[in-house]
């Protein structure tokens, strides 16, 4: 693995021999040592089951969901071993975006947003609950587009708008980082480059990781890149130098196109 | 010259059409089996409580029977819903791709094949004598004890439609809750029972229809009293149980009037299967 001119002071997350395997025995990925960078957007690329989503899925311990699975290694967050958190702490502040938008079919856009905090129990003030929507749906430029629907379906809007919904309902927590697992390979080009400016203007406030099969988006949003190949982490750097020079003969294959 | 393909086409639509005038023959003979009574008692043959077979002195009135469905269902209902519900709960979600869900489950649809005259039998010989035990009644015959009996038999019903309902709920949707911090309870709260909950309506009505023709059991338990119930524990008899009961000594307007009781009971429960089916047609969309 070849990590270059990456000197990242105080990462907010970490990975240390980070492995996982869907049954015990084979490994999904493979001891996985990683930092990631404050306020930018890393990009995990690499083709179909190399393992960059179960990467992802790790930082937010997904997969405590699915008693099969085996993770080994340990993740910190801001310093702190995320076994050592709860479910409900970590993820409150690890927020994650899935492949196919997902708002809650029997909410509302605005019980959408808020569902995080409802689903936990918390109660609020309505005044609060108000202010929270607003930011959310501001911070992903839905607002507009929503504000007198708020009573709405969240089903009832358009492929692009219901992800910018999803990112809004994992921003509601204020969260140190947003994982997002190819947000866009659902949507149009129009709703991608959304969703790509949105990104650009989140990374100011968000540590943002970003899983995706597009090089090209990695190319265009990104600051660090990870190119991943049979679980491995086989080249880890700032995404410039990595397409304009990569050192490991396998990214410069997949970036070329030979293959992926 | 026909090509094979035309008569096979020809031969599937003959033998569909044999249902078509099966369903329009029963109606047919239902309906005019229950001329008699409706045009001697009117529409007030539905709401009239009198039943006196003795001639000359003949009055009909099929309010009992229907009092004494409704009664032993919704009971049979209120009794399956929180055993079903967690049963399949159980199936669907908390154990969905476990052993133990799969032998349960496959438990369940072992009693949903249970013929109801061994319902009937062990109501008869098991449940009744524990009733009367209890000191609930003094031979334990009765609504109570259909009602139980009911019950029994269509809880793996809903429970086995419900949990199917409930295994359909999609992965990405628990995913997003659980991506929020919420516990397993709070994703079935907020997350399954919501999406679901059409289905689940749909597969309680579907059951209840069920339970509003059941006949065999109830004809063994309820103690065939023509009469509107007093309570839980007192006798009475159902549309279903009614005929099954009366059929082999009636003629006439008696006949007229049994006949007339299984049309309504036909009309009924077509009602709430179909709207059932409605439901879940939609809901699979």
């Amino acid at each position: 693995m070849s990590i270059i001119n990456l000197n990242i002071k105080n990462p907010v997350l970490s990975l240390k021999d980070l492995s996982v395997s869907y049954d015990g025995e084979k490994l999904a990925i493979k001891k996985i040592n990683a930092e990631i960078k404050k306020n930018s957007i890393t990009a995990i690329m690499g083709p179909s089951g190399c393992g960059k989503s179960t990467l992802l899925r790790a930082l937010n311990r997904m997969h405590d969901l699915y008693p099969d699975i085996v993770t080994t290694g340990s993740v910190f967050l801001n310093g702190i071993d995320v076994v050592e958190m709860s479910n409900i702490d970590l993820r409150r502040k690890v927020g994650m975006v899935f492949q196919r938008p997902n708002p809650f079919p029997t909410m509302s856009i605005y019980d959408n947003v808020i569902a995080g905090y409802k689903l936990n129990g918390m109660k609020q003030k309505k005044s609060e609950r108000d202010e929270i929507v607003e930011k959310s749906l501001r911070d992903v430029t839905l607002w507009n587009e929503v504000k007198d629907s708020l009573q709405k379906k969240g089903t009832f809007l358009s492929g692009g708008q219901q992800q910018r919904l999803c990112i809004a309902r994992a921003l509601a927590f204020q969260p140190s980082v947003i994982l997002l697992d190819e947000p866009t390979s659902a949507l149009d080009p129009i709703a991608t480059a959304k969703v790509e400016e949105l990104l650009l203007n989140l990374k100011k406030k968000y540590t943002i990781v970003l899983v995706t099969h597009n090089m090209a988006q990695a190319a265009r949003v990104s600051n660090q890149s990870m190119f991943m190949y049979l679980g491995e982490l086989v080249e880890y750097g700032k995404t410039k130098e990595m397409f304009t020079n990569p050192t490991d003969k396998k990214t410069e294959e997949y970036l070329t196109g030979k293959f992926g | 010259m026909m090509t094979s393909e035309k008569i096979t086409k020809r031969l599937l639509f003959a033998a569909s059409l044999i249902i078509v005038f099966v369903t329009a023959g029963i109606i047919f003979s239902l309906v005019g089996g229950a001329i008699p009574v409706f045009s001697e008692f009117g529409i007030s043959f539905i709401f009239s409580s009198d039943w006196n077979p003795s001639e000359g002195k003949e009055e009909y009135g099929a309010l009992p029977f229907i009092a004494g469905t409704i009664i032993t269902s919704v009971l049979a209902l209120v009794i399956c819903l929180p055993l079903a519900f967690s049963t399949s709960l159980f199936i669907g979600e908390y154990f969905h791709d476990k052993k133990v869900a799969k032998i349960i489950g496959t438990l369940v649809d072992l009693l949903a094949g249970v013929p109801s005259i061994v319902y009937g039998l062990w109501g008869f010989y098991v449940l009744r004598p524990f009733i009367v035990d209890l000191g609930l009644s003094s031979q334990g015959f009765g609504i109570f004890t259909s009602g139980l009996i009911l019950a029994i038999m269509i809880i793996p019903y809903a429970t086995s439609i419900t949990a199917e309902i409930i295994a359909l709920t999609p992965n990405d949707l628990k995913e997003a809750a659980y991506s929020l911090g919420a516990t397993r309870f709070e994703v079935v709260l907020y997350v399954i029972i919501p999406s679901a909950r059409s289905g689940i309506v749909a597969s309680f009505i579907l059951a209840f229809g069920r339970a509003l023709g059941e006949t065999m059991a109830i004809t063994m338990l309820i103690g065939n009293t023509n009469k509107i119930p007093n309570g839980l524990f007192d006798t009475g008899n159902t549309m279903a149980s009614v005929i099954a009961n009366q059929f082999g000594e009636a003629d006439g307007l008696k006949l007229s009037a049994l006949i007339a009781i299984g049309l309504l009971l036909f009309v009924i429960t077509g009602i709430i299967n179909g709207a059932g089916k409605l439901i879940i047609k939609k809901l699979s969309k």
